[in-house]
């Protein structure tokens, strides 16, 4: 007979050797599937997909601004998760603070000098993010509201509100989109660092990823939001308010997801489109759950994901294929980590016959 | 007015029927406790399997026109069953066997199956030669949109009732039938109970493995051939990348909406598909920013449903209560 048991906790280094080993071997399998799509050797599939990530310093550091962005996004959400809250709203709180940005970007473009403009963008993307995130959170606190199907929802409400604005700060009238937002006086741009445009927006979510740990690992309320995650009676037994746990953890979740928005808006498209989140939000929830909403390990999943994305995207162009090939890379990889899990935290046990067992203690 | 109806109501019902596949596959899985949040890539992978299936058939043949009416249908479905079946299978594989994280694999479902729909979309699109965007199976659509011979000769109610192709119909039998299933049989009773409480079920001697199993593939082949529908029917089995748009989410929407009653997804599937085209009939002059607004409402009306539902607080109209978790036995 096959048995299933729970392990006891497998230490974290060979939990994550075990991911780091299904990695590779997705990896493979992924190689060996684009070889019989393209027709290639695998090797030459691996190239392509560095060459598309690191071919060139500029290849690099939009790699790199991508990571930081989806990082940024995923730290986010993983306040939330911690507590066991599934916000799958990241998308729509995303897209709430770039609104904010844009907003600010269009209506105050030319009133106020730059850095009051940037810091007014900076409070108001942030704000609507939250606001994003505490609707669902407060109907969750007050009459336990299903947070997983709430927040989905309100993404698309995100989206719709988005498309409106697009329309109607349409430039020039008729083509649908914003275009380019002050592109003559660059208000409200976030300045170049470092001469190049990329540098700010990996600086700020580097900080940000550390700001996020030691706030979930060393502070009081960070403590507090595990424990709501772990059992909700146990934190109402210590004293824990768990309904504001929930609404203020929102509040920093879809906080952070605003301010990926102003990234996104200020920092590096400077424009507003219902597209502009691209999957991050649900792309994030992968990336945190496969760090195990560790903030750390985050940076590497991040990695994992964008580097796929762009060097599938590479092989895409260089042979001809289809864009969509990397989202059945990253899926074929997803597919594979999420079915590790079960060996990390199960372990089969070949159990031997009945009869055998009863012969041996007949022996003893 | 009682024309605009007669041009509304069978467009809002052509929307709608997709919805319903969607919506219908959804409450069968989620009644066992399965929250497939795959059901997006689910439908592209039906739609798309279908298209692959009837496109390789009608290249084989010298002259599209001259199709086999029984193969030509039955092509594209069974290649619709299998493609939805096997996602199925994969995310009852990691969620059931390997209790993976509902969500999370739910999601890496989706961005997989709309990778496959549009990677297969785009490279049958390529092998046409085509200058547009998109593959065109008119032959296999006309068998598909063919009608009730007596739909034209009714006047107005036969447009009501009489001019759909016959995955429409089927699409509210099987509602019929879900609803049926879920509440009037034994086998259904016991899927609910696997959903409500499976520590229970299985100590009242209830595979809970087969019943996720089963109630999930089954429900990913519903859903799959809403995918199918949309293309061969209401797109005029012309298949473009990402014209399925976010409809796989909004039947996860009208799951709450119709609070897990498959029989209530019928007319509301309808009304959401009345919801999702208002827009093209309310007379907003040149200000088309208005009707991105108007395109929010199926989502406003779910959000408002799913608080009223937690606020009311009736048992009958609770999501499962084991939704969205694995079940281990050793676990108590």
């Amino acid at each position: 007979m096959i048995h299933v048991v729970k392990r006891k906790e497998m230490p974290l280094g060979k939990a994550m050797a075990v991911r780091i080993g299904i990695i590779v071997l997705a990896l493979v399998v992924c190689g060996v599937i684009t070889a019989i799509a393209t027709g290639l050797n695998p090797i030459d599939v691996y190239a392509t997909m560095i060459q598309g990530s690191f071919g060139s310093p500029r290849k690099a550091w939009i790699l790199a601004q991508e990571v930081a962005l989806l990082l940024c996004v995923s730290l986010a959400l993983t306040p939330a998760f911690r507590m066991k809250f599934w916000n799958l709203g990241g998308e729509g709180q995303v897209l709430a603070g770039g609104l904010a940005s844009a907003a600010c970007m269009i209506l105050l473009g030319d009133k106020m000098p730059n850095a009051a403009l940037i810091a007014v963008m900076f409070l108001a993307s942030v704000a609507a993010g939250a606001l994003w995130a505490a609707i669902p959170a407060f109907f969750k606190a007050k009459f336990n509201t299903n947070e997983t199907l709430f927040t989905l929802m309100m993404n698309y409400v995100a989206t719709q509100l988005v498309a409106y604005f697009v329309i109607v700060w349409e430039n020039p009238k008729g083509s649908g989109t914003i275009g380019i937002i002050n592109q003559s006086s660059e208000a409200g741009w976030l300045p170049v660092v470092g001469g190049n445009k990329y540098v700010l927006i990996v600086i700020l979510v580097a900080l940000l990823t550390a700001g996020m740990f030691v706030y979930l690992n060393y502070s009081k309320q960070g403590y507090e939001l595990s424990v709501v995650g772990e059992s909700p009676s146990t934190a109402r037994y210590v004293g824990i308010k768990v309904d504001r746990v929930i609404v203020r953890t929102l509040l920093i979740s879809g906080a952070v997801c605003g301010f990926a928005g102003m990234l996104l808006v200020a920092g590096s498209a400077h424009t507003l489109s219902t597209t502009i989140a691209a999957g991050r939000g649900f792309t994030a929830v992968m990336v945190a759950w496969l760090a195990k909403f560790n903030p750390l390990i985050m940076v590497g999943s991040s990695a994992l994901l964008e580097f796929m994305g762009h060097g599938a995207g590479e092989i895409a162009t260089t042979y001809g294929l289809n864009q969509s090939f990397g989202d059945i890379l990253t899926g074929i990889i997803l597919f594979f980590i999420i079915g590790t899990e079960f060996f990390i935290t199960y372990r089969i046990v070949f159990s031997r016959k009945t009869k055998q067992i009863g012969e041996e203690q007949g022996d003893v | 007015m009682f024309d605009f109806l007669i041009t509304f109501i069978p467009r809002a019902v052509a929307q709608g029927i997709p919805l319903l596949y969607g919506c219908t596959g959804e409450i069968v899985t989620e009644k066992s406790g399965n929250l497939n949040l795959g059901i997006p890539g689910v439908m592209y992978v039906g739609g798309i399997s279908g298209v692959i299936g009837s496109f390789l058939y009608e290249r084989s043949l010298a002259d599209p026109s001259q199709i086999n009416p029984a193969l030509g249908i039955l092509i594209p479905l069974l290649c619709c069953v299998v493609g939805s079946l096997l996602m199925g299978l994969i995310y009852c594989f990691l969620t059931v066997t390997l209790r993976a994280n509902q969500n999370v694999t739910g999601l890496a479902l989706t961005t997989f199956g709309i990778g496959l729909g549009n990677f297969f979309g785009g490279s049958l699109i390529k092998l046409t030669g085509a200058d547009i965007p998109s593959i065109s199976l008119t032959a296999t659509s006309n068998l598909f949109r063919t009608t009730l011979p007596f739909a034209e000769s009714t006047g107005w109610f036969g447009q009501l009732f009489f001019s759909y192709g016959f995955l429409a119909y089927a699409a509210i039998l099987i509602a019929i039938g879900a609803s049926f299933f879920l509440n009037r049989t034994r086998l259904g009773l016991q899927l609910r109970a696997v959903g409500e409480d499976p520590a229970t079920a299985d100590a009242a001697g209830i595979s809970i493995t087969r019943y996720k199993y089963v109630a999930t593939c089954v429900g990913c082949v519903i859903a799959g051939l809403g995918g199918l529908y949309f293309v061969m029917d209401y797109a005029n089995g012309i298949w473009s990348n990402d014209a399925f748009g976010d409809r796989g989410w909004l039947a996860i929407a009208l799951v709450i909406f119709t609070v897990w009653r498959p029989g209530a997804s019928i007319p509301a599937s309808i009304l959401f598909g009345g919801l999702y085209i208002l827009h093209l009939f309310i007379p907003t002059g040149t200000d088309l920013a208005v009707k991105e607004l108007y395109k929010m409402l199926p989502y406003v009306v779910t959000i408002i449903v799913l608080i009223v539902i937690s606020t009311r607080n009736k048992r009958e109209n609770q999501p499962p209560e084991h939704l969205g978790l694995p079940y281990f036995r050793e676990d108590r």
